[in-house]
């Protein structure tokens, strides 16, 4: 267990370290749209909310499930198209 | 499926996420490197409907449907102007699906102290995201609003939710027994915890909160991905978390202020102080929307200085509309965008991109300044702290030392804005009386619709 805890936090630090690379190299015109672009991206907790909502389990749990699974979806469908609506106003004469 | 091959699915999107943040590096790019994210989702959630552990089809399916169509509505339905607390709000509820998923692990039984550790922080992190995103979303809005000055008791309770937070974790980690209920009292805290956070903190100072809370729904991610051991959420929170704290960290800059300063800095703050009564105040000049016109129309070079108040105005259009104008008399227009400028990391630049301003005239106050001395006219529309020359010079000033716009150095500066008042920060602004600096009173809009309106009748 707890190598599999060291592996998981190796990627971690090694992401942070990655994002760390990629966002520096950002204009500051695309701010916005970089933060609801990333945070449509963090939506990805979608895939933990499929698990619980999807699981067979206790009523509470599934409610929890279910509930997560509407944030986040929320959370990426609104997030990927306001990104594309604002990335699209975009434009260079 | 087997879970080597769902992992392999997962690297698969990570990639494609990578790709989506490297894109947003030119606005060319943007627009498909958004696409693949998207698609990289669009996996990730198809293979694991594929897991063996899924039963109940129509759970999901219900929660998808309901999701989708909210996102729909909100994110295509709302005007730019309302984007901020969108975002917000996307954010909130991202954190909050994280702390729910952390939530029904933790309901299941959690197998080890390890990913009740993570069901904590999951937990703590994603309610804080949750409640300090509403709040932030309803003061964007304009649906709440707090003075500045909180009691300083607010400090005390603030302290209590945190130690509060802390003995719930310790009992979460430390024992199965009673874990759901720990789980419950912390969240309860974490909500508590994100609401205090975020009431006192005003306008001027939401592109920090946004930012911050943009860093939180990633972290909250990443930590559910300890939680599942699922790597998509470890490495996706994770660059989502990068990116947030490095916006944060660009937006403290900006204000040269720590983030601490910025998140509990309003408490039990002094009101802002009036101008020198003994001081001998030259006063402003004015002008009219006339007298502006022929201003630019003999200049040759403007650069335009917008900030909050022309968001507020929904001034971007009138705005736009002018520096057309001006570029088909073959003036050079320039804007120069302040980083905390609005209240959000690159407020300013999606408003002018609604309105069809080319994004390679949005320029960085680095590049604006140097060339500042030859600049005929600086036109500033509803900004005021960022273009305070005091933060230069004063070092007795609350704002000194954040980087300004040196309009104040343009052979002339004009100032449109509603009144003398002072801005967010509450330090009165010098260069409204300097001898260069002529001031455009009213509604933002009404005067720019105005001044255009004048450049068109000359000719």
């Amino acid at each position: 267990m707890m190598e599999s805890f060291v592996v998981f936090f190796t990627i971690f630090v090694l992401a942070l370290l990655l994002g760390h690379e990629l966002i520096s190299k950002i204009p500051p015109t695309l701010h916005t749209p970089l933060m609801s672009g990333a945070n449509a991206i963090s939506g990805i907790t979608l895939v933990g909310a499929v698990l619980a909502a999807g699981s067979d389990q206790s009523t509470l749990a599934l409610v929890a499930g279910f509930m997560a699974v509407v944030f986040a979806t929320t959370n990426v469908v609104g997030g990927f198209l306001l990104t594309h609506r604002m990335l699209s106003k975009f434009r260079k004469k | 499926m087997r879970p080597g091959v769902v992992d392999l699915v997962y690297l698969v999107s990570a990639t494609l996420f990578v790709f989506a943040l490297k894109g947003m590096s030119h606005p060319r790019r943007a627009v498909r490197g958004n696409a693949l994210g998207s698609i990289g989702m669009l996996l990730a959630v198809v293979v694991t409907l594929l897991d063996q552990r899924i039963v109940r089809y129509d759970v999901i399916a219900a929660g998808v449907a309901l999701g989708t169509i909210a996102g729909l509505l909100l994110a295509t339905q709302i005007r730019m102007t309302a984007v901020p607390q969108l975002v917000a709000l996307f954010n909130g509820v991202g954190g909050g699906a994280s702390a729910l998923v952390a939530g029904s692990v933790v309901l299941a039984g959690a197998p080890t102290t390890l990913v009740s550790a993570g069901s904590a922080v999951s937990g703590l992190v994603g309610a804080v995201t949750l409640s300090g995103s509403l709040v932030a979303m309803l003061k964007l809005q304009g649906w709440l609003r707090v003075k500045s000055k909180v009691p300083v008791a607010h400090r005390i309770v603030l302290a209590g939710c945190a130690t509060a937070a802390a003995v719930f974790t310790t009992r979460l980690v430390h024992g199965n027994e009673g874990a759901p209920a720990s789980y419950a009292a912390l969240l309860a805290v974490a909500l508590a915890l994100g609401l205090l956070l975020v009431l006192p903190i005003g306008g001027g100072d939401m592109p920090v909160v946004v930012a911050f809370l943009n860093a939180c729904s990633g972290l909250a991610a990443a930590a559910t991905g300890f939680v599942l051991m699922n790597q998509a959420l470890t490495i996706a929170g994770s660059l989502v978390g990068a990116s947030g704290l490095i916006l944060t960290s660009i937006m403290c800059r900006a204000m040269n202020r720590p983030l601490a300063s910025v998140l509990f800095g309003a408490v039990g703050r002094m009101p802002a102080s009036p101008p020198d009564a003994g001081e001998a105040v030259v006063p402003a000049k004015t002008i009219s929307p006339d007298e502006v016109a022929m201003l630019l129309e003999s200049a040759r070079r403007v650069v335009i200085v917008p900030g909050y108040g022309m968001a507020v105005a929904q001034a971007q259009h009138a705005v736009a509309e002018l520096s057309r104008e001006l570029e088909r008399r073959g003036i050079r227009v320039a804007y120069a965008i302040h980083p905390v400028a609005g209240r959000m990391p690159g407020h300013m630049n999606v408003l002018l991109a609604e309105a069809e301003v080319s994004y390679d005239v949005m320029f960085e106050i680095d590049t604006v300044n140097p060339e500042m001395a030859d600049t005929d006219i600086a036109l500033v529309i509803g900004a005021n702290d960022v273009v305070n020359p005091l933060a230069r010079t004063d070092p007795e000033c609350p704002i000194y030392g954040m980087p300004i716009v040196n309009v104040d150095q343009a052979r002339t500066a004009i100032v449109a804005k509603r009144s003398l008042s002072p801005g967010f920060a509450g330090v009165a602004n010098p260069l409204f009386n300097a001898p260069n600096t002529v001031m455009l009173f009213g509604d933002a809009k009404e005067s720019m619709v105005a001044v255009a309106k004048a450049l068109e009748q000359e000719h």
